[in-house]
């Protein structure tokens, strides 16, 4: 086994792309080296993306934020402008595992490991975030739903990489939130989650809304019907109601050692209501 | 022709230079090659945090880091967490609290309550269990746990 | 001149004191070494090769290409842990788990191992080794192991305990039963009759440290063993015993141990560390990996019970019955029997009647896990009692109270109890302020008791006072959660010193007598009885020297306070001789100082608790909070108050876990799917409140300073307490557990449809 550390993306595009065996990228390693212990993966090469500088920054522009795919979750909860602009990411992407592991894990990690139960991407997806993709061929930008082909296969090419994870500028009165379902109170894997991103006019009725789910159908479900059903009100009883079931009847689960179908199915609908409720608080509040 | 990653570090304060082969994580380097015992192996997949240490003021699972990361890093664990025969106040309170039974993951708290002091002295109960939650514990319940950090994080205030 | 178990009322100086812990500095400095923290010079890295499969025959095992692998030095099968068990079927057993024999029993049974000159290579050994396995047809639910056409672990099995024995194998290894009276007439009487089933899956120990060795082993038959363990000395004479060594050959040496609770009371590896060592003529160093523990370590069992309990109107329990169904993994173990002994040992019944099945599955040989057999049965007990309860409109407390067992009461498993502490606890629970805090909404408050017995066994120390007159105090009991402290606290309150003069090691099996395991609740009762008589000898012979020096009979010498004193007339002016003046002077007054003891501790005390636990359930998901937590418990006579406190907060949160999440989860195929603490969910510090804790003192007769055994109690109530609180926060009664959100939601959801 082999380890490289580029300092440039054309380095590390290079290395993926010329590798003969299996290359693996390591930004925070709590994916790849838990799969390693496992015996499930066993690289030929270790691309180290850490030493890369474009990758490990957050840079705020007028279009939004642009998070390098080497950019510690921890770090995201400490960029204030971040946090308060987008809270549905930055409290998704922290649930991530424990302390331990958010002072290394990365959204563009957890993106690409295309784990149905990823805390991260339903908030992504339901924020309309946006990956760009470094490859032999150059860059692209996907929006993040199109990047999971499946559990553990991502859309990506061989030598492409996640370069960093975009995120709009915000309307006013927009909030975001994510909630996940879980039997103890943390380090569990989500048994199933929603992330619910909208925006409200002036009189606090939603004018657009994403609602996503995640850990109910093999990648993320964008649940237009459940958006559909909250455009329009102010989430009365009715509204939510609606969006819950709506959620409900999207999800495509499967019975596994952390939960059944008709739990996942009630409890999305539940998730995702608490999510639009809290969404909807920030959103008032800006 | 000799295998392995050359690795210059930082431990404790002190300059360490290791050889390592690829997939070692920097577990294995200081159980094995550096012989540093304290961070504990309980699971080896970042579920239990009994091998917690600092890099570059950061917590993290040594489990989790491959040994050829550490190259220009400076890293805290167990061993250097009293001054000569001085303890730090949080080694004096798990003490004094009896916020240890077996003793097998108190390193991996130590480090953990560490990190949670130095970013938020004055944390609420609930602040603290939240930012213990990657640390098991097995024989106490963590109810002595929480009240040792408690009080070490008073007596660190007033100092 | 012998030894005086019996209790004696006194006041303590020393005992029942909080002073820190000996073995806390290099506990928390990362000095303290664990069963992984030590190495021997050109020491191999040993693995184990594991049956992917619940039940499959060996037909046949090829290591030879590992072998041939550059950097192996040994590898080793069933052929190289030849049978000397000599009819033994405890040991056989054991030595079938170390290493398949014939059949894999369970996914995870280890089938071969190497020793490789380092870790990359032993993995690529273990891959080069081409096992034949026949699969065979698995079975891993108890109800399901016990049918008639259910797949056969073992062609030599016959229902042991049952008359007529049967003609034909089945998978129930024993039936046992105990219990008096006449409960079919007992329940003619009863006014309101509850009749129920209840199951409970499978847990882990869940120590946070695998288990560990370094094993060498020399070509003249002599061994060394570092190990992490609950009874090195036991671990000696199985060791020893299945290679063939001489018991006084082997040395075990016992580390630190980083958790047991019962699971390290067996060998699981160790004797194929030893093999491995043997043949390859190195130490080799065996560390099991997580999720090798799981799946190959001694999990508690999995039941099924039937309770039927019945009350007349004013609430006075006429009958009381179970049928207690455990798992026992591939070979039989005493389960169900233990279960069956416990379930109603809290109460005073004219008739009762208990029936035990030990019933063998595909999964890991069980092992014993803190009072193990009692949680399970008293979960099935508690949660009918509180439904009886609510039937008569009775206060749960009161109806426990009202049937509680007290001295004299004949128990539901037969010896009369002395003195106990279920009456007392119920009382205390009954006032504590925990019954009065307010509850909020989705709330609820249950209760339960919990009995666990404690064990005496075959116990020695030794104390040696040393010229400058520090006391050592060697025991071979292993600390698990501060035995230490406690043992130095009854010395130095026996010899009437200061605490800080005594220091307590744990001993290896080579420099001292033969001790039974760390377990029953045995350490601080077993190994205090026997400081207190090593102490006492000590005292004698102080006494003798004194005399000597003073040059008066020795029966004018009394020892008081740390002293040596002349009493009568013809002496009353001599000044008093300390311990440190006649240790100072013991080179010349007959020689080093010691007091030894060997004894078996018996007539260890029973220990009861109550426990009070307030839930929150969202009736949305099912998810349950633990709010407060109150553990009232007798102790006899708290040594250590602080570490008392410790195995009642940490008994109770294992039981929380075991009532809310942890459960072993098989596939279809027969494999376990959650192997790590990913899915294997104990509680994390988030999960918990504080524990509050009450120690009463009933002193036990047998003991004198009245102690009982502690440590395992707490860990009986949790699972019942939760249950009857999820009952009361959302008015569904769990009858499975664990109580996880998908059950406790399709509860809910089935309680309001229906």
């Amino acid at each position: 086994m082999r380890y490289a550390r580029p300092r440039s993306i054309e380095d590390a595009v290079g290395l993926l792309a010329a590798e003969e065996g299996r290359a693996s990228i390591l930004a925070g390693g709590s994916d790849l080296l838990v799969r390693m212990k496992g015996g499930f993966i066993e690289p030929d090469l270790i691309v180290d993306i850490k030493a890369i500088e474009d990758l490990r920054e957050i840079r705020e522009t007028a279009e939004g934020f642009r998070i390098g795919a080497a950019v510690p979750c921890a770090i995201m909860r400490e960029t204030p402008a971040l946090k308060k602009a987008w809270p549905g990411v930055v409290e998704a992407a922290n649930l991530i595992g424990s302390k331990q592991v958010q002072g290394r894990c990365t959204i563009a990690g957890n993106l690409c490991n295309a784990s149905p139960a990823a805390d991260s991407v339903p908030a992504m997806v339901a924020a309309g975030a946006r990956a760009m993709i470094a490859g032999p061929s150059g860059t692209r930008t996907i929006a993040v739903e199109d990047l999971p082909a499946g559990p553990g296969r991502t859309s990506l090419g061989k030598g492409e990489i996640v370069t960093a994870i975009l995120l709009d500028k915000r309307p006013p009165r927009s909030g975001d939130a994510y909630l996940r379902f879980i039997p103890r109170t943390e380090m569990d894997i989500a048994v199933v989650s929603s992330g619910v991103n909208l925006t409200l006019d002036e009189k606090g009725v939603v004018t657009s809304a994403r609602v996503a789910l995640g850990a109910a159908a093999p990648t993320v479900l964008l649940v237009k019907e459940a958006a559909g059903a909250i455009v329009g009100t102010r989430l009365e009883e009715a509204a939510l109601q609606a969006l819950a079931e709506n959620c409900s009847a999207a999800c495509r689960p499967i019975d596994d050692k952390r939960g059944t179908i008709a739990f996942r199915k009630k409890v999305a609908g539940v998730m995702a209501r608490r999510a639009a409720m809290i969404a909807y608080d920030r959103a008032r509040v800006k | 022709m000799m295998s392995g990653i050359a690795v210059s570090t930082t431990i404790n304060g002190d300059e360490v230079e290791f050889l390592c082969q690829a997939e070692e994580t920097l577990l294995e380097v200081l159980r094995d090659r550096l012989g540093m015992t304290g961070a504990k192996e309980g699971c080896g997949t970042g579920d239990c945090g009994a091998c917690s240490v600092i890099v570059d003021d950061r917590l993290v699972c040594s489990c989790l880091v491959l040994g050829a990361e550490a190259e220009g890093r400076r890293i805290d664990t167990i061993e250097g967490m009293a001054d000569g025969d001085k303890l730090h106040p949080l080694q004096q309170k798990f003490i004094e609290h009896a916020a240890l039974q077996c003793g097998i993951c108190t390193p991996g708290f130590l480090m953990a309550a560490k990190d949670l002091l130095a970013k938020n002295p004055d944390p609420t109960e609930e602040e603290i269990r939240f930012g213990l939650a990657g640390n098991l514990c097995r024989c106490t319940g963590y109810d002595k746990i929480v009240r040792a950090v408690q009080d070490a994080a008073s007596v660190m205030k007033g100092a | 001149m012998g030894f005086d178990p019996s209790f004696s009322s006194r006041q303590f100086k020393s005992v029942g004191t909080r002073p820190l812990r000996p073995d806390g500095i290099d506990k928390v400095t990362g000095r303290a070494r664990y069963g992984a923290d030590f190495n021997m010079p050109g020491q191999l890295v040993g693995r184990v090769l594991r049956s992917p499969h619940a039940h499959a025959r060996i037909k046949s095992i090829d290591t030879s290409k590992a072998e041939a692998l550059k950097g192996v030095k040994a590898v080793i099968t069933a052929a190289d842990l030849p049978d000397m068990t000599a009819g033994d079927a405890a040991l056989h057993s054991i030595l079938e788990n170390c290493m398949a024999r014939t059949k894999a029993f369970y996914d995870g049974h280890a089938v071969a191992a190497v020793a490789a000159v380092d870790a990359r290579t032993a993995r690529e050994a273990l891959k080069l080794i081409e096992v034949d396995y026949e699969v065979l047809p698995h079975v891993t639910d108890v109800d399901e192991a016990m049918k008639p056409d259910a797949p056969l672990l073992h062609e030599n099995v016959f229902t042991e305990g049952v008359d007529p024995r049967p003609s034909k194998p089945s998978n129930v290894a024993k039936r046992s039963q105990y219990g008096h009276g006449d409960v079919q007439a007992g329940f003619r009487e009863a006014d309101i009759v509850i009749e129920r089933s209840y199951k409970t899956e499978q847990t882990h120990q869940g120590y946070i440290e695998p288990h560990a060795c370094v094993a060498s082993v020399n070509a003249d038959g002599t061994g060394d063993l570092w190990v992490c363990t609950q009874g090195h000395f036991v671990y000696r004479d199985q060791c020893a015993r299945l290679l063939g060594m001489d018991i006084s050959k082997l040395r075990v040496t016992s580390s630190e141990i980083g958790g047991g609770f019962g699971g390290k009371t067996h060998v699981w590896a160790e004797p194929v560390a030893l093999a491995l060592s043997r043949k390859a003529g190195r130490p080799v160093k065996l560390v099991m990996s997580r999720e090798e523990v799981f799946r190959a370590s001694g999990p508690t069992s999995a039941t099924s019970i039937d309770v039927k309990i019945g009350a007349r109107k004013d609430g006075t329990i006429t009958a009381a019955s179970a049928t207690l169904r455990y798992t026992c993994g591939p070979w039989y173990g005493m389960w169900a029997e233990l279960g069956a002994m416990t379930a109603f040992a809290c109460y005073g019944l004219a008739s009762v009647q208990t029936v035990g099945y030990e019933v063998l599955v595909n999964r890991p040989k069980t092992a014993a896990y803190r009072a193990p057999s009692a949680p399970m049965a008293a979960f099935a007990v508690e949660s009918a009692v509180d439904e009886l309860a609510g039937k008569l409109g009775m206060d749960p407390v009161e109806f426990r109270i009202r049937n509680a067992a007290r001295e004299g009461t004949r128990s539901s498993y037969g010896p009369v109890y002395g003195p106990i502490g279920i009456g007392p606890t119920l009382e205390a629970v009954r006032e504590h302020p925990h019954m009065q805090v307010p509850l909020g909404k989705n709330q609820g408050r249950g209760m339960a008791c919990g009995f666990w017995f404690n064990f005496g066994g075959q116990t020695c120390t030794d104390i040696n006072i040393g010229v400058d007159g520090t006391v050592t105090l060697a025991v071979g009991t292993i600390d698990v959660g501060g035995s230490r402290a406690s043992l130095s606290l009854v010395v130095a309150e026996e010899l009437g010193i200061p605490y800080s003069q005594v220091k307590a090691v744990v001993a290896d099996t080579g420099t001292l007598g033969y001790n039974d395991m760390t377990d029953g609740s045995r350490g601080t009762f077993s190994s205090s009885m026997a400081a207190i008589s090593a102490a006492r000898n000590a005292i004698e012979i102080m006494r003798h020297r004194a005399a000597a020096m003073w040059d008066i009979p020795a029966d004018d010498v009394v020892w008081e306070d740390g002293q040596a004193r002349a009493k009568g007339e013809n002496h009353g002016n001599l000044p008093a001789l300390s311990l440190k003046e006649i240790a100072a002077a013991a080179p010349n007054t007959g020689g080093p100082i010691a007091g030894h003891s060997e004894l078996v501790a018996d007539g260890a005390g029973v220990s009861f608790a109550t426990h009070i636990c307030d839930v929150e359930v969202d009736p949305e998901t099912g998810s349950t909070r633990v709010v407060r937590y109150t553990v009232v418990q007798d102790a006899g006579k708290a040594v250590h108050p602080t570490y008392v406190e410790g195995q009642y907060q940490g008994g109770a949160a294992q039981g929380i876990g075991w009532a809310l999440n942890e459960e072993y989860i098989y596939g279809k195929d027969g494999r376990l799917q959650n192997p790590g603490f990913l899915d294997y969910r104990i509680p994390v510090c988030s999960d918990l409140p504080m524990i509050g804790t009450q120690i009463l003192e009933i002193p036990n007769p047998n003991h004198p300073y009245g102690v009982r055994g502690v440590g395992e109690t707490s860990i009986v109530p949790p699972l019942a307490a939760i249950a009857n609180a999820v009952s009361n926060a959302a008015g569904v009664r769990m009858t499975h557990i664990p109580m996880s959100p998908p059950r406790i939601l399709a509860a809910l959801e089935a309680e309001q449809a229906g």
